[in-house]
C-alpha cells in the first residue's frame, strides 16, 4: 500500500486559470511526479500533453520521474512563453 | 558589485534609458541592448494587449543561470522582463551587455534573450481585438536537457 501524502501545489498562468485557484493542498499516494500529474489533471481536467510540461519540486526544476515526497511544493509548468 | 541582480522581474514600465545607464563602465568599448516589444498580430490576429504572468522563484534561479552563463567575454550582462498588462508597442524585455568589443556584447545579447525565451518560467496571455484572449504556446522542453548549459 503506497504511503499517502501531503503536497502542495502551486499554479500560474493556463493552470491557474483551469484550475480555477493559485494554488491548493491535496493528499495523494503519487509515487512520482508524473503519478501526481495524473491524478491532479484528472481531479480538473487539464488538458496538456505532458511531454510539453516541465515540473518543479520545491522551487527547482526536476524530471518527470523524480519521487514525491510527504510536504513538497509542486509545480506543473506550461510551455514557457516569455519575451 | 553591480546594484542589480542579473534577471529581474517588473511590473512597472521599463526605463531604457535608465536601464542602459545602469550598465555604464569605462572598460565597456561596446554595449549591446535588446527590446522585446508588445506587437499588434501575431498569426494573422489582432492584438490590443498582452498580459505576462511568471514565475517569480524560478525566474529569479533560471533567469540568473542564463545571464551568468551567457557572461563568457563580456564585463556584465543584465535582464529586465515585464509582468502584468501591456499595451502594443510597449517593452516587455530587456538585455543589455557590455563588453570591451562589439563582437563578445551582440554575440552575448543574442545569448540571453534567446535562453530567457527557452528557459525563464513566464507565460504571456494575448488579448485579441474581437475580445477573446489565449495563453501562447510557447517553448517545451528540449529532451532531458533543457536546462543544461550550452
Amino acid at each position: 500500500m503506497a504511503e499517502q501524502k501531503t503536497v502542495h501545489l502551486e499554479y500560474f498562468a493556463a493552470f491557474r486559470e483551469m484550475a480555477g485557484k493559485g494554488s491548493e493542498t491535496v493528499r495523494s499516494q503519487a509515487s512520482t511526479a508524473t503519478e501526481l500529474y495524473e491524478e491532479v489533471a484528472a481531479l480538473h481536467g487539464f488538458a496538456f500533453d505532458r511531454s510539453t510540461l516541465r515540473v518543479a519540486l520545491n522551487n527547482v526544476i526536476e524530471p518527470w520521474s523524480s519521487p514525491i515526497r510527504d510536504g513538497d511544493l509542486v509545480t506543473f509548468l506550461a510551455p514557457f512563453a516569455g519575451g | 558589485m553591480a546594484a542589480y541582480e542579473p534577471f529581474e522581474l517588473s511590473s512597472e514600465p521599463l526605463d531604457v534609458g535608465e536601464l542602459a545607464a545602469s550598465m555604464a563602465n569605462s572598460g565597456a568599448g561596446a554595449l549591446v541592448t535588446f527590446e522585446g516589444r508588445v506587437r499588434n498580430t501575431n498569426d494573422n490576429r489582432s492584438v490590443v494587449a498582452l498580459e505576462y504572468e511568471a514565475h517569480p522563484a524560478l525566474c529569479r534561479s533560471e533567469g540568473a543561470a542564463v545571464v551568468r552563463e551567457s557572461l563568457d567575454g563580456v564585463i556584465a550582462a543584465r535582464c529586465v522582463h515585464r509582468v502584468g498588462r501591456l499595451r502594443v508597442g510597449e517593452v516587455a524585455v530587456w538585455v543589455g551587455v557590455t563588453a570591451a568589443h562589439r563582437d563578445e556584447a551582440f554575440r552575448a545579447c543574442r545569448a540571453v534573450i534567446d535562453g530567457v525565451k527557452r528557459r525563464v518560467p513566464i507565460w504571456k496571455k494575448e488579448h485579441y481585438a474581437d475580445g477573446s484572449t489565449e495563453w501562447l504556446r510557447g517553448c517545451e522542453p528540449e529532451g532531458h536537457a533543457h536546462h543544461e548549459s550550452r
